[in-house]
């Protein structure tokens, strides 16, 4: 296996006249967590709902642990191992906290064809749902419905649920998004611990929260990488400074 | 979380026990409703059949009484033919054969109709399971050598070893037994991976296909059960009744299905069946007072959706709380 | 083939899609802007017949009877919005389906306790009573052709009315926009309440223009309903021109089915099996047809432009 896990080439995305992606190259290392960081209307969004499937680039290619991957479903992707997290909260929220997780482990188990036996008593599906929480620090949390919880948790939860899937790669996008900063600590908190066991790429605003946790940072503005490089290399970086941070 | 529990499992017990008791004493102590209490038990099926996709599975079926149609000439034209002879090959009066021909029937016009219609949602889902509900109406109508809209008398019903379904009370005892299987199997399967993986795409499909799920085998899988199932129920209602007609799969009936779920409380074990038993008292009560009785049904069938006092079983939570079915995930 | 019989069959399928444009403009319009499942609208559809009968008897005209039941079924259609209709817009599309399952119930039921349980045969008066030749050996009743006539004039009108005026313009508005019309200040459930009215409207003219050719009864609205439903799904919920293609298509293909499909069945099989098999198919068409557009395009022929 190659060190790079993910691996985008000259990816191209319009929506009419605008070029959403514009011939963005980039990678993720394995175990790395890689930033992309950007102005509003950067297209960091249009970028990663085309990681995770849910756009088509216009052109351009997506290889995934050596596997071309860019013309594959959601659900084929996240079976390789690519586990999203969406900006706008997504849980089902009928359902605890503990069966979210829960399901997401039993989507690595096998099909789910399966009509009989209870699922809320096996435990190769509740044991690790439930360490995954514990390792968050939300066990106490598990019997809770999702609809109950509130909006920090329920980001927290979001990451769960990805990790739960056992990806070998996490899109996490705004994980901070809408949060206070006593919830944005726990989640830095969370992904901190995940630091250097998970490739993890991230899109977030919080500048923060990026510069603790990013390995590595590019920024994307107008769909154009325009800088990739170490958080000290990004500070330092001239048409950063110009270009994102609006100096002259 | 337990007492709630144990209150609607409690519940469900009462009312079966209950459905199973009354009509066969009042049979024994002389008034006669041992037939309309059949006729109810086979809806029930139904209504818990449509229970599994509607409450469960978050699908609008608005054909269900299709599969209940098929189910009822599945059997009735079989018997047909052992009686008036021609097509040798389903001629028969062989019990076993009509109930897994109409399970089989079932299952097989659920899998062709079910692969199209899961391909749309919301109001297309509910319209384009209404067309194909009329489709299969409108052939039957044209079927002149099963009696067109006349409908088809059954002459001979199903024949099963140890029992006589001549009998009322054999019939009626044989439906109930099948509400109960059915009623454990839909638990038993709710329950299950595939239940948790069919609840989750009602409530968020696309988080279930993130996390690597697809969605549309889960619910065409359990669009198929819930076919059969109510082929199942359509079978022992042509033999309750030994009549089967077109009219079973007018678009109304698969209306009351949807009224006999959602009032006695969709995504419960027990409540289509208790939507089932309100619905046929209220017919039977208020249709003795007057020959208008639709109005005062849809009268309260109106405000229990301006209230939102659908769901029954749901009263009996330990919390009082009445969720409300607009309510929900949209997102 | 005989041609004459084909032109004649050709008018008819006409006059059918044009009540089924009637009944559909008025369901589009609700589904497309109030995202509402109205299956009470067949109801409105026998309202207008079975008040159209009663003014016919009442003044002597039918022509009066029209004219004064069109206000009269729009007051109806708008008690209806104001006392049930107006509390299910931000209901699911299943609560939407058993409050107006509801309503059909009331709707049927008042009728029988109004007019009895017979039908009511409406008379036409003598100028519109007879046959028209069309050309030198085409005969059509007078009346189906005023059917087509009207049918294609009130079409001509809607086009107008929403592609060309202000109320028009928030019609539109209102089904890509809803918040948007809201914000700028316009009253949308007054908006509301006259597009349902205005749907009811339509449908009740359907009733009207029909009553006197098969009688008002109990009941009429609920299979011709289900009808324009396919109408609205094959068009593209939400979109009138849709609507009115679907409905001229669906009303030809039926009719024209119902006629002309043993015949084309006897070209590839034995007059025998043509005969048996024609009149089924020919009954489930519409559905196929329903069934083959959606399994192709989901969305229907012409879906609008995409909501915001």
């Amino acid at each position: 296996m190659s060190d790079v896990i993910l691996r985008i080439d000259h990816l191209v995305k319009s929506f009419g006249g605008v070029q959403a992606t514009d011939d963005v190259c980039l990678d993720v290392q394995r175990n790395e967590t890689h930033a992309i960081i950007g102005p509003n209307g950067a297209g960091k969004t249009t970028l990663i709902s085309q990681l995770s499937g849910g756009l088509k680039p216009d052109s351009g290619s997506i290889i995934f642990n050596d596997q071309d991957i860019t013309n594959l479903p959601v659900q084929k992707r996240c079976r390789l191992g690519l586990a999203r997290s969406f900006q706008i909260t997504s849980l089902v929220m009928s359902m605890t906290v503990l069966d979210n997780v829960a399901l997401a482990v039993q989507a690595q188990d096998g099909h789910s064809f399966r009509f009989w036996k209870p699922a809320r008593s096996i435990s190769k599906l509740r044991g690790p749902a439930m360490d995954i929480l514990a390792d968050a620090n939300l066990q106490k949390k598990a019997d809770t419905v999702v609809s109950a919880l509130s909006h920090g948790e329920r980001r927290q939860i979001e990451i769960a649920v990805a990790l739960a899937t056992n990806p070998q790669l996490m899109l996490l996008d705004e994980p901070m998004a809408g949060m206070g900063p006593s919830e944005s600590a726990s989640m830095v908190e969370m992904l901190k611990s995940l630091n250097g066991t998970k490739s993890i790429l991230l899109i977030e605003h919080d500048m923060d929260a990026v510069f603790t946790l990013a390995d590595r940072i590019s920024v994307l503005v107008y769909g154009r990488i325009i800088a990739t490089g170490s958080p000290q290399d990004i500070r330092e970086n001239q048409n950063v400074r110009r270009a994102y941070l609006g100096e002259t | 979380m337990m007492v709630q529990f144990l209150k609607n499992r409690a519940l469900t017990f009462i009312v079966l026990g209950l459905l199973g008791t009354v009509p066969l004493l009042m049979f024994w102590s002389g008034s006669d409703y041992l037939s309309l209490a059949t006729k109810l038990v086979c809806l029930c099926i139904a209504a818990t059949s449509l229970n599994l996709i509607l409450g469960y599975g978050g699908m609008v079926s608005f054909g269900h009484a299709v599969f209940f149609g098929i189910g009822a000439y599945a059997v009735g034209i079989p018997a047909y033919h052992s009686v008036y002879g021609g097509m040798d090959l389903i001629a028969t009066s062989n019990g076993f054969f009509h109930i897994g021909f109409a399970i089989v029937l079932a299952a097989l016009f659920a899998l062709i109709t079910g692969a199209i219609s899961l391909r749309t949602k919301g109001i297309h889902f509910i319209m384009i399971t209404l067309a194909f509900s009329q489709m299969m109406f409108y052939f039957l109508l044209s079927l002149d050598t099963y009696g067109g809209d006349d409908g088809l008398t059954i002459d001979e019903r199903s024949q099963l070893p140890f029992i006589s379904l001549d009998n009322s009370v054999h019939m009626f005892l044989l439906s109930f037994g099948a509400l109960l299987i059915c009623l454990y199997m839909v638990h038993r399967i709710v329950n299950s991976r595939f239940g948790l993986v069919l609840q989750g795409a009602k409530d968020n499909e696309e988080r279930m296909a993130a996390i690597g799920y697809n969605t549309f085998a889960y619910r065409l899988t359990a669009y198929v059960i819930s076919g059969a199932m109510c082929g199942l129920a359509g079978a022992l209602f042509a033999n309750s009744e030994s009549f089967v007609f077109p009219e079973l799969i007018d678009w109304t009936r698969s209306g009351e299905l949807i009224f006999m779920v959602i009032l006695g409380g969709g995504g419960t074990i027990i409540g289509p069946v208790i939507g089932g038993i309100v619905f046929i008292v209220l017919e039977d009560v208020l249709s003795r007072f007057t020959i208008y009785w639709h109005l005062p049904f849809g009268i309260m069938l109106i405000l229990a959706v301006l209230l939102g006092r659908t769901g029954i079983a749901n009263w009996f939570k330990s919390d009082g709380a009445i969720k409300k079915p607009a309510e929900g995930n949209h997102e | 083939m005989d041609t004459t019989l084909l032109f004649i069959q050709f008018l008819n399928g006409m006059q059918l899609g044009v009540l089924l444009f009637l009944l559909a403009a008025g369901l589009s319009l609700t589904f497309g802007i109030m995202d509402l499942v109205n299956l009470a609208h067949g109801s409105l559809y026998m309202a207008g017949a079975f008040i159209c009968a009663s003014l016919t008897f009442w003044t002597g005209s039918f022509i009066w009877g029209v004219l004064l039941a069109i206000p009269a079924v729009a007051l109806v259609g708008y008690v209806t919005e104001f006392l049930v209709i107006r509390h299910l817009y931000t209901r699911s599309h299943l609560d939407h389906v058993l409050a107006t399952f509801g309503l059909i119930l009331v709707f049927d039921t008042s009728v029988h306790l109004i007019w009895g349980s017979q039908g009511i045969a409406v008379p036409l008066p003598a100028f519109l009573d007879g046959q028209v030749t069309l050309f030198t050996d085409v005969v059509f009743p007078t009346f189906r052709l005023v059917i087509i006539l009207a049918g294609l004039l009130i079409a001509a009108g809607l086009y107008y009315l929403v592609n060309h005026t202000r109320i028009g313009m928030l019609i539109r508005a209102g089904a890509s926009n809803r918040t948007m019309v809201s914000a700028l200040g316009i009253n949308i459930q007054f908006l509301f309440s006259m597009i349902f009215a205005l749907g009811a409207v339509l449908a009740g003219i359907a009733g009207m223009l029909i009553s006197p050719i098969s009688e008002a009864s109990i009941g009429m609205g609920n299979q011709i309903i289900i009808t324009a439903f396919v109408v609205i799904v094959v068009g593209g919920v939400g979109s009138m021109k849709g609507a009115f293609i679907a409905a001229i298509m669906i009303g030809l293909i039926d009719t024209l089915g119902r006629s002309y499909l043993d015949t084309i069945f006897k070209l590839f099989m034995s007059s025998n099996a043509a005969e048996t098999s024609a009149p089924a198919v020919s009954a489930m068409l519409i559905y196929i047809l329903m069934a083959v557009v959606l399994a192709l395009r989901p969305q229907g022929l012409f879906p609008p432009k995409a909501r915001g």
